[in-house]
């Protein structure tokens, strides 16, 4: 039953971002912009961006992501579907979990494909690149599932773009520093393992609370 | 009010039920059951409760006292998802994708009756031939009738109806009617909420008349 559901869901989701393709390749645009904007305001000087590259992708996918994050909940809460999944048979925090990873596979995911080029842009020494993939990787789930807990709080208001944001980037600290640290201390030589295993521990807590917390947060909102 | 019967539990039990939203009481205290093959009529005028109610029964609302049973059980998240089938004002549909894929994914969520089919339950809903057209595409009775296939293809003895006949031509509400009667006849039972102009479906009916409740009561 629970396979089911997360399998319909699944094709659901990929159905209707088949439907929607354009709006699919909006996050990967605006961080190729925000890259853009930052390697325009640096003066495009190859050593100045080499320094700062990793710090300005991981900036890029954060606010890509936190762009996207309104859309999480905003479109079944609108049209009645997350009343329907309160009721089904399989607990909510699993249909959560499994938007959660769809959320994150159609427009997070687009971005860590993207990672090299635009990293090629920005003059990041080849070197550092397998371990900011590595910290992209683990962060951006986390990013998602932290994310999907202030979605569904807001979720039962009618505008709350700025909201997310302000709830969602306090927490997003955290994720920020160990994961542009990793790459920061790869750059010194030294060794990045640590932080970069601080990212899958919180991930993994993640993967087990959030969906929990998320969909507590969604029967609030829709009382 | 039939005798209580301990061998033969009403599918539906209500006790002292009342909710009342921001100190304000929305209705309530209410005691009801509804047996196997009935209907119960909730009527009253708007703002009255029924939708709240409803919700309540279906379990999105938590009831601020009194208590629901299923099937002669206290009702819990679990036993609700199995024994209830809720169609509320919103459609869950997703107006991108088509018809048939909107019941694919319902009937994945919530599971579906032995032996019935989507297509199938298209066409006894009156849909034939628009299995493939995009929701969007659809008027707003002919998505009513896509959610009455939905609740058709369901597993769960006991409907929650939340204003069945709003949007439906003539046609439609006769079709609402004769899906009653026939879920009744299977042993199901179903709620329904009215204004009060329609007809009832030819079935054994109760009815349920909500006041709208007054401030300070």
């Amino acid at each position: 039953m629970i396979w089911s559901a997360a399998k319909g869901l699944m094709v659901r989701d990929l159905r209707l971002l088949w439907r929607r393709r354009g709006d699919a390749l909006q996050p990967a645009l605006f961080a190729l912009l925000v890259v853009v904007l930052f390697a325009l305001a640096l003066g495009g000087e190859a050593q100045a961006l080499a320094k700062v590259a990793a710090a300005v992708l991981w900036l890029a996918v954060l606010l890509a992501g936190l762009l996207a994050l309104d859309s999480l909940f905003r479109g079944d809460a609108e049209d009645g579907s997350l009343e329907q999944w309160m009721l089904a048979p399989v607990p909510l925090s699993w249909l959560v979990l499994v938007r959660t990873f769809m959320h994150w596979a159609t427009t997070a995911l687009p971005l860590l494909v993207a990672t090299p080029f635009l990293a090629e842009l920005l003059h990041l020494p080849r070197t550092q690149l397998p371990v900011l993939l590595a910290s992209l990787a683990l962060g951006t789930p986390l990013l998602s599932l932290l994310g999907a807990v202030v979605a569904a709080l807001t979720v039962g208001m009618r505008r709350s773009g700025i909201l997310v944001a302000l709830l969602a980037l306090p927490l997003y600290v955290p994720i920020l520093v160990f994961g542009a640290g990793s790459v920061a201390a790869a750059a010194q030589g030294l060794d990045p393992t640590g932080a970069l295993l601080l990212l899958g521990a919180g991930l993994v807590l993640a993967l087990v609370l959030a969906p929990l917390a998320a969909a507590a947060a969604i029967r609030i909102a829709l009382d | 009010m039939p005798e209580f019967d301990p061998s033969h539990p009403p599918l539906l039990a209500a006790r002292g039920l009342s909710f009342a939203r921001n100190e304000q009481p929305v209705f309530g205290p209410l005691d009801f059951s509804v047996d196997a093959g009935e209907a119960l009529l909730v009527q009253g005028d708007n703002g009255a409760g029924k939708t709240t109610l409803l919700r309540v029964l279906a379990g999105l609302l938590r009831a601020d006292a009194g208590e629901v049973s299923i099937d002669g059980r206290a009702a819990n998240a679990s036993l609700r998802s199995r024994a209830v089938s809720y169609m509320g004002h919103l459609p869950a549909l997703k107006s991108d994708l088509s018809a048939l894929e909107n019941l694919d994914f319902l009937c994945g969520l919530h599971g579906r009756r032995r032996g019935q089919l989507p297509v199938n339950a298209m066409s006894i809903v009156g849909l034939a031939g628009f299995e493939d057209t995009l929701v969007r595409q659809l008027s707003a009775g002919q998505k009513k009738r896509l959610s009455l296939a939905r609740l058709w293809l369901a597993p769960s003895p006991l409907w929650l109806l939340d204003e069945p006949y709003a949007n439906l031509d003539l046609d439609g509400i006769n079709l609402v009617n004769r899906m009653v009667q026939a879920h009744l006849r299977a042993g199901g039972a179903a709620l329904l909420t009215t204004h009060g102009a329609y007809a009832a479906p030819p079935v054994r009916t109760r009815m349920l008349a909500l006041e709208r409740a007054v401030a300070n009561a």
